[in-house]
C-alpha cells in the first residue's frame, strides 16, 4: 500500500527525522491560511498523488508552458495561485501514464536553502534476505538514471535484522554520501531512525530522493516515498487509515475488499486464474496468440463459491471486456468449487461475452460436470494453448 | 533416486487441526502413504486428529514440535498455521531443529521472513517457502498441497516460484512420458529459504535426474542467479538438459502480480533479462507455458 509524501513525512517526523513544517490542504480556500502558518518567505506547494515524477510532469488542462506540479512559491499571492492553478487538474508524469492523475491534496512545506541533494532509499534485498540502505550522492534526479549511467555512484548496505543499524553502518553511509561536520552529526542519528521506521512499521520501501544537505549544513528529509508490505497491514490500524482510495482503480478496491490480487490492464480479454505465476503467464499467452489480457487476477488457494463469484463480477463489471478465460489448475483450490462459483455469477449477472473455461487438477471431473450440466454456454477447453487459442479467436470473431 | 523426500520421510503438521490442514493431510496420507507421523497444536495436545481415510485414521497431536519430533523421529515438518502465527511457527520448527521444514502459508509480512532467515542462517535446517505448494516425489512422498494425480514417476526434475505454473511442468512432462523425480515449488515471496541454486544442484547431483524444467517469474534475480550457477557448473562439467519458463512478460513495471516476490521495480527483475540469462546459459526457454512438454522433449531429441 502506498501513500502520500505528507503522511510519509508525518510517519517519519514521528521516529524524530528532520522534516519541513507543512500543512496539508484539499481545497484552494485553504492555501492561504496553511502558508501563513509556516514560516516563510519561501514556500513548496506540492501535487499528492500516489506516483513520482510530479516536479517534471504537465497538467492536462494547463497551457503546455504551465509550471509542473511542483512549485516554488516566494509570496501568500503565489502559493494562493499555484493552488487554484493545481487542484482538481491532471497531472501527468512518467510514472502516471497517459491518463495522469487527478490532484485531489496539495502539501504547502515551508522552503529550504539548498546546498547538497543526495539519495537515500531502505528495502528488502532479496539476495540476503535483509533490509538494505542504498545511497548516492546523486540525489535529486531519476535513480534508475544513474543506475544505468555511473552505478559506481550507488553503494548497497545490507543491515544485520539482530544488530540494526550500528554506528559502524552508520559511518559507512556517511562516508559513502561524504557528510562532515553537523551533516555527519545528523547522520548518525538519522540512519538508525529510518531503518527503525521501516522496520517497525513494515514498510517495503522508504525513498528519500532527495535528502538535502542545507546551507547551515544540517539534514532533511525534502521527499519522502513510502510504501507498505499489504501482509503486514493487519498489525498497523493507524497506517491503513492512510489509505487513499481515489488513488486506485474502483475494481481493484473490489478486489481488495473480497481479498483478491487484481490488478486492472488495457486489454480486452478477461481472466480468472488460480496462482499468481499461472495468472501471469495466462497473460502472456494471450498475448502470444495476439490479443491483450483485461486484468490480472489471482483467485487464490481455497476460495469459496462466493469469492469465484466476487471476481467473476469484478471481470464483467469492465466495459473493456470483450471475452472471459478462466483457467484452473487446482491444487488447493478445486474445480468444482471454481465450477459452482461460476454459474452462480451467470445466473446472477448474465454473460454478454464468450467464456472459455479450462480446468485441471483436484477434482476436475466433477468441476466439468457442473459446467457441463448448467446449461450454460461455456466453451470447454482441454488445455491452456487450447484454451488461449479459443478466447482469442471467440473474441476477435464477435469484433 | 528423489532430492529432499522420499517414502521413508516422516512429516509433522503445524497447523494439522485447521480446515486446510486437514484437507491437504488427508490428500497426503491417500497418496502411497506418505507417513504423516503427528499434528502440533499449542492447545490440543495429548489430543487426537481423525481423518477420513481408512487405515490411516488417526494422528497424535502435541503441544509442541519439540514433543512431536521426540515422539515420532519426524524428520519433516509441514506448516499451514496463518500469516501472523507461521513466521513464529516455522522459529520453533527451526529451534527443535526439524532438518526439513516446508511452509505453505501465503501472505506472510516479509519483516517476520527477514527475522526467519536470520534464524536460520545460524540453524542446519533446510526452509522451504514459505507461499510454496510444496515438494512431491512420485509415488513416496508428498508434502503440501500438489494434486498427487497428475504425477507420474520418471526423471525430469521440476523447480519452479510458482505454484500453478509448477502442475502446469509436471502434467506436460507427465503426458510426455517423462515423468518426474520430485517437483520442487520454492514460493513466490520474496525472502524464502530455498532458492533456485539450492535445487538446481540437488538436481544435478541426483543419478535418476536426466533433465530438468526450470520455472521462474518477474522479481528479483534470483533466476540470472541461477543461470549464473548453472554456467559454472556446466564448466565444471557438470550439465542436464534443461528447458525453462518465465512468467510475467506481459506485467506492467511497478505493479505486484499477486505473488509478493512478483514485481518489476526500479527497472529491474523483467521477464526479458531472465529469459536472456536463461539461454545464455543453455536453458531452451518456451514461449508458451503450454509447452513446457513439448519444449523439453525437443531439447532431449537434441
Amino acid at each position: 500500500m502506498n501513500i502520500h509524501e505528507y503522511q510519509a513525512k508525518a510517519v517519519l517526523k514521528e521516529f524524530g527525522a528532520p522534516v519541513a513544517e507543512g500543512v496539508a490542504i484539499f481545497s484552494a480556500d485553504e492555501a492561504e491560511a496553511a502558508a501563513k502558518s509556516l514560516p516563510g518567505p519561501l514556500w513548496v506547494v506540492k501535487s499528492q498523488i500516489h506516483a513520482g515524477g510530479r516536479g517534471k510532469g504537465k497538467f492536462k488542462e494547463l497551457p503546455a508552458d504551465a509550471k509542473g506540479g511542483v512549485r516554488l512559491a516566494f509570496s501568500l499571492d503565489e502559493v494562493k495561485a499555484h493552488a487554484q492553478d493545481m487542484l482538481g487538474n491532471t497531472l501527468v508524469t512518467k510514472q502516471t501514464g497517459d491518463a495522469g492523475k487527478v490532484v485531489n491534496r496539495l502539501y504547502i512545506e515551508d522552503g529550504a536553502d539548498i546546498e547538497r541533494e543526495l539519495y537515500l532509499s531502505i528495502l528488502v534485498d532479496r539476495t540476503v534476505g535483509r533490509p538494505a540502505f542504498v545511497v548516492s550522492t546523486e540525489g535529486g534526479m531519476d535513480i534508475e538514471a544513474v543506475a544505468e549511467e555511473t552505478p559506481e555512484k550507488i553503494i548497497t548496505l545490507p543491515i544485520d535484522p539482530d544488530t540494526g543499524v550500528t554506528a559502524a553502518d552508520a559511518g559507512k553511509l556517511c562516508d559513502a554520501l561524504e557528510l562532515s561536520g553537523a551533516a555527519r552529526e545528523d547522520g548518525m542519528k538519522l540512519f538508525p531512525i529510518l531503518h527503525k521506521a521501516f522496520v517497525e512499521k513494515d514498510m517495503s520501501l522508504l525513498e528519500v530522493n532527495p535528502l538535502i544537505v542545507m546551507k547551515d549544513g544540517r539534514l532533511r528529509v525534502l521527499d519522502a516515498k513510502v510504501s507498505f508490505d499489504g501482509n503486514a497491514l493487519f498489525r498497523h490500524e493507524d497506517i491503513f487509515a492512510l489509505r487513499d482510495e481515489t488513488e486506485e482503480d474502483a475494481k481493484e478496491i473490489e478486489a481488495s475488499k473480497h481479498d483478491l490480487a487484481y490488478v486492472a490492464l488495457d486489454g480486452d480479454i478477461g481472466c480468472m486464474v488460480n496462482g499468481a505465476g499461472l495468472a501471469m503467464a495466462t497473460m502472456d499467452i494471450i498475448k502470444l496468440y495476439g490479443a491483450e489480457p483485461a486484468n490480472f487476477l489471482d483467485v487464490g488457494g481455497g476460495a469459496s463459491k462466493e469469492k469465484v463469484t466476487a471476481a467473476f463480477k469484478i471481470i464483467t463489471s469492465d466495459p473493456k471486456v470483450k471475452g472471459i478465460l478462466v483457467n484452473i489448475f487446482g491444487g488447493i483450490m478445486r474445480c468444482d468449487v471454481i465450477a459452482e462459483g461460476v454459474v452462480a455469477a451467470v445466473k446472477e449477472v448474465g454473460l454478454q461475452v464468450p467464456l472459455v473455461v479450462r480446468l485441471e487438477g483436484t477434482n476436475v471431473e466433477l468441476g466439468k460436470k457442473i459446467i457441463n450440466e448448467s446449461g450454460l454456454n461455456v466453451i470447454a477447453a482441454d488445455d491452456l494453448d487450447d484454451a488461449a487459442q479459443k478466447i482469442v479467436k471467440a473474441v476477435k470473431e464477435g469484433a | 533416486m528423489s532430492i529432499l523426500v522420499n517414502r521413508d520421510t516422516k512429516i509433522i503438521v503445524q497447523g494439522l487441526t485447521g480446515k486446510t490442514g486437514t484437507f491437504h493431510t488427508e490428500q497426503a496420507l491417500e497418496y502411497y502413504g506418505t507417513k504423516m507421523v503427528a499434528g502440533v497444536h499449542p492447545k490440543k495436545g495429548g489430543e487426537t486428529w481423525s481423518s477420513g481415510v481408512e487405515g490411516a485414521a488417526e494422528l497424535p497431536i502435541f503441544a509442541t514440535v519439540g514433543e512431536a519430533k521426540e515422539a515420532t523421529g519426524a524428520d519433516a515438518s509441514v506448516i499451514y498455521v496463518p500469516p501472523a502465527g507461521a513466521g513464529a511457527a516455522i522459529i520453533e520448527a527451526i529451534d527443535a531443529e526439524i532438518p526439513f521444514i516446508v511452509c505453505i502459508t501465503e501472505g506472510i509480512p516479509v519483516a517476520d521472513m527477514i527475522k526467519v532467515k536470520a534464524r536460520l542462517d545460524k540453524s542446519s535446517s533446510r526452509l522451504l517457502g514459505p507461499n510454496c505448494p510444496g515438494v512431491l516425489t512420485p509415488e513416496e512422498c508428498k508434502i503440501g498441497i500438489m494434486p498427487g494425480s497428475i504425477f507420474k514417476k520418471g526423471s525430469v526434475g521440476v523447480v519452479s516460484r510458482s505454484g500453478t505454473l509448477t502442475y502446469e511442468a509436471v502434467f506436460q512432462t507427465s503426458n510426455a512420458g517423462l515423468g518426474q523425480t520430485t517437483a520442487v515449488g520454492i514460493g513466490g515471496d520474496p525472502v524464502k529459504g530455498t532458492e533456485f541454486i539450492d535445487i538446481l544442484e540437488m538436481f544435478l547431483a541426483d543419478d535418476e535426474t536426466k533433465s530438468m524444467i526450470m520455472i521462474g517469474e518477474i522479481g528479483g534475480s534470483a533466476e540470472e542467479e541461477a543461470a549464473q550457477f548453472l554456467m559454472d557448473e556446466a564448466k565444471k562439467g557438470r550439465s542436464k538438459p534443461m528447458a525453462g519458463f518465465i512468467a510475467g512478460r506481459t506485467a506492467p513495471p511497478g505493479r505486484t502480480m499477486g505473488h509478493a516476490g512478483a514485481v518489476i521495480s526500479g527497472g529491474k527483475g523483467g521477464a526479458e533479462d531472465k529469459i536472456a540469462a536463461m539461454e545464455e546459459a543453455g536453458i531452451r526457454v518456451s514461449p508458451s507455458p503450454a509447452k513446457l512438454g513439448e519444449t523439453l522433449l525437443g531439447v532431449l531429441k537434441g
